[in-house]
Formats: structure tokens, sequence, C-alpha cells
């Protein structure tokens, strides 16, 4: 664990100073070049915006609405039959969706089940390998201007619900 | 992408009229545009921040040489890269900088990875294989160690808060195994 813990922390640093040390080596004059490469990030950031402000004012009302509790109802007759947890379908929802809002669903979860509780269990699994999918869409996509994204969408979708199955089905065979 | 934003958006309206809800509806279209400029914010330094540090690596030829030696793992999903292409290690850096929690360095590396990757598209504005295997990848959440998760877990008390990792992992190969292979099924068929 703290080897791990002590590599990430060392790998940015390293990193960055092999990459100026190679480049001072190669003669490139890089203070110039990062200006130049920090330049380019601008116009990117610039250019995904406008797909970031789409699907925030889309999560965002959907959670307001109550369209949000709403699906969560819809699917709460189907978790009690399985005999999981109906906590774990915030967390399902939302990670798709929102980073921060995942993130305070699941501290809430801890909080209220206790940290050693199935519930628990299963949100921190779910957490650690879903990823918010949304965001990661709106910003790969935007930053190359992508308007077809053929099966893309769908295969994400899936894949979702597919991980959310697999993290539980894992929990429930692991504790 | 449009079918799911028209989606979200109509549902959301009809459950805020249902809901007696408009008030919270407009309140918060506004907190999202808030919080899109707030991520932008962030997001503007740290790609900038990548971005410049890639460019020396691209000037130097340090790019290159990463490529080269990164190429045998890579080129095995990514078959149409051709050999030396600086996506090689875009790429590569981007499931690094994800592997060990970087989240700060992976996307603005994804974001490289899909300019170099839009380098090789002939039709600038549909997805290419090459394009989705990527973010098919970066959506399955390929992380070591969920530190966030586990440092929750401890703050709350948990007697063995690493107990998560094992699971985890195993959840997260599963997923991505599923989600490329699906991929990969899906390109076959329409094909």
């Amino acid at each position: 664990m703290s080897t791990v813990n002590l590599i990430s922390q060392l790998i940015i640093p390293v990193f960055i100073l092999f990459a100026v040390a190679y480049g001072v080596a190669k003669k490139v004059r890089v203070y110039d070049c990062f200006v130049a490469g920090a330049k380019d990030g601008v116009t990117v950031v610039l250019k995904i915006f406008p797909y970031l402000l789409a699907i925030f004012i889309a999560v965002k009302s959907f959670q307001a609405s109550g369209a949000f509790d709403f699906t969560k109802e819809l699917f709460r007759g189907l978790f009690t039959v399985l005999n999981i947890p109906i906590e774990v379908l915030s967390i399902a929802i939302i990670k798709p969706l929102s980073g921060s809002a995942s993130l305070g669903v699941f501290t809430n979860i801890v909080k209220t089940t206790g940290p050693d509780s199935l519930t628990s269990m299963i949100s921190a699994v779910i957490m650690g390998s879903a990823e918010t999918t949304f965001y990661v869409l709106a910003v790969y996509l935007g930053a190359v201007g992508i308007k077809n994204t053929r099966y893309l969408v769908s295969i994400c979708l899936i894949s979702d619900v597919v991980g959310i199955i697999i993290a539980i089905g894992i929990v429930k065979f692991f504790f | 992408m449009n079918t799911i934003w028209f989606f979200l958006i109509t549902v959301s309206v009809i459950f805020s009229v249902i809901n007696g809800k408009l008030d919270e509806f407009t309140k918060s279209i506004f907190d999202g545009a808030k919080s899109a400029v707030e991520v932008s914010l962030f997001l503007l330094g740290i790609v900038a921040l990548w971005l410049g540090i890639t460019k020396i690596i691209e000037d130097s030829g340090l790019i290159h040489r990463l490529s080269s030696l990164f190429r045998p793992f890579i080129s095995r999903l990514f078959k149409n890269i051709p050999k030396d292409h600086p996506a090689v290690t875009s790429i590569t850096l981007n499931f690094l900088a994800n592997l060990f929690g970087l989240g700060n360095a992976a996307t603005p590396l994804g974001i490289k990875a899909m300019q170099d990757l839009q380098s090789l598209n002939k039709d600038t504005e549909t997805a290419t294989h090459e394009m989705m295997l990527f973010i098919v990848i970066n959506t399955a959440s390929i992380q070591l160690i969920p530190f966030t998760v586990i440092g929750i877990l401890a703050e709350f008390g948990s007697k063995n808060p690493s107990g998560v990792v094992l699971p985890t992992i195993l959840a997260t190969i599963l997923s991505a195994v599923f989600a490329v292979g699906t991929l990969f099924t899906c390109r076959k068929i329409f094909k």
C-alpha cells in the first residue's frame, strides 16, 4: 500500500524533471516550448466548455426536478427482491453523471450505515470501478469536435450497468 | 448524445412541472452553468500545464523514444496506429496516470491522446475505432488503488479500509474486459 502511494507521489515530479532535463540536453528552449504548449491548452479548454455546459445543465436539472428520485423509486422493487441495499442504487445512478455528487452520496452512505456495512462495501467498489462517463465523453469528444459517436455512447451506458452488476456480485461473493 | 441530452432536459422539465419544482429547475440550470465554468477554469490550468510539458517532450524527440518503448503493449490493442506515432505515448501516459490515480494528469494527457488520434482520422467529425477504444477503457476507470474511497472509509473508522482494493481491482478488470469485448463485437457487426 505505502509503496504504491509513494510511487504515486513520485511519478509526477520525476516525470517533469526528466522531461525538462532531456529537453535541455537536446538544446530545446524549454521555457518557450512550455508556453507554446500551454497556449494550445487554452484553445482546447475553450472548445470543451460548451459541451461541459450542456452536460452540467442536463445533470443538475435532472437531479433538481425530482426525476432522479423517481428513477430510484422505479428500481426500488427490483433491488428489494434481489436483496441489495437500496442506497446502492443512489451511487449506481449518480456515479456516471457526476463525480462530486457521487462522492457526497458515498460519504453519506458510509456515515449512516457504518464503514464496514455491506452497503458501504458495495458503494466503495462501485466508486472505485465506475467512471463519470458523461464527463469523460463530453471532455474527450468535445476536445476534438467529434459529432458522430457511432455506437460509443450505447456501449459506455451498457458497460456502466454491467459494471455495477459486477461490482455488486463481487462484493456479495467476497463478504 | 443528442438523444440523451434531449431526454434528460425534457424529463427534467416534465418532472419539475409535476412536482411543482419549477423554481428548483431554473435555479439548477444556473447552478449547472456555474459548475461548468468552475470545472473549465480548473481544466484550463491543468490542461495548459500538461500540454506545456508534453510540448517539451515532443520538441526534444523524447516522445518518439517513449513511443517505441511502449509500442509493444499498446499496439496489441490499438492496431491501426502507425509505428512511432505520438498517439502511442499519449495513450500510454494517460493509462499510467489513470492506474496511479493521478486524475489531474490523466484528463489533459487523454485530451492530448484524442488530438493525436484525430490526426489519424480521415473524417474529423466521426469517432474512429481507436478513439472509441480509448474512451471505453477510460470510462472503465482503470485504477490500482482507490485512494479517495479508502480515505473516506478510514475516516469513519473502518476496521480494514484497504479491504476494498482487491474487489475493486477485480470489478474494474471484469467491467473493462466486458466493455472492450462489446466494442470489438460491435465493430464486427457494424462493419
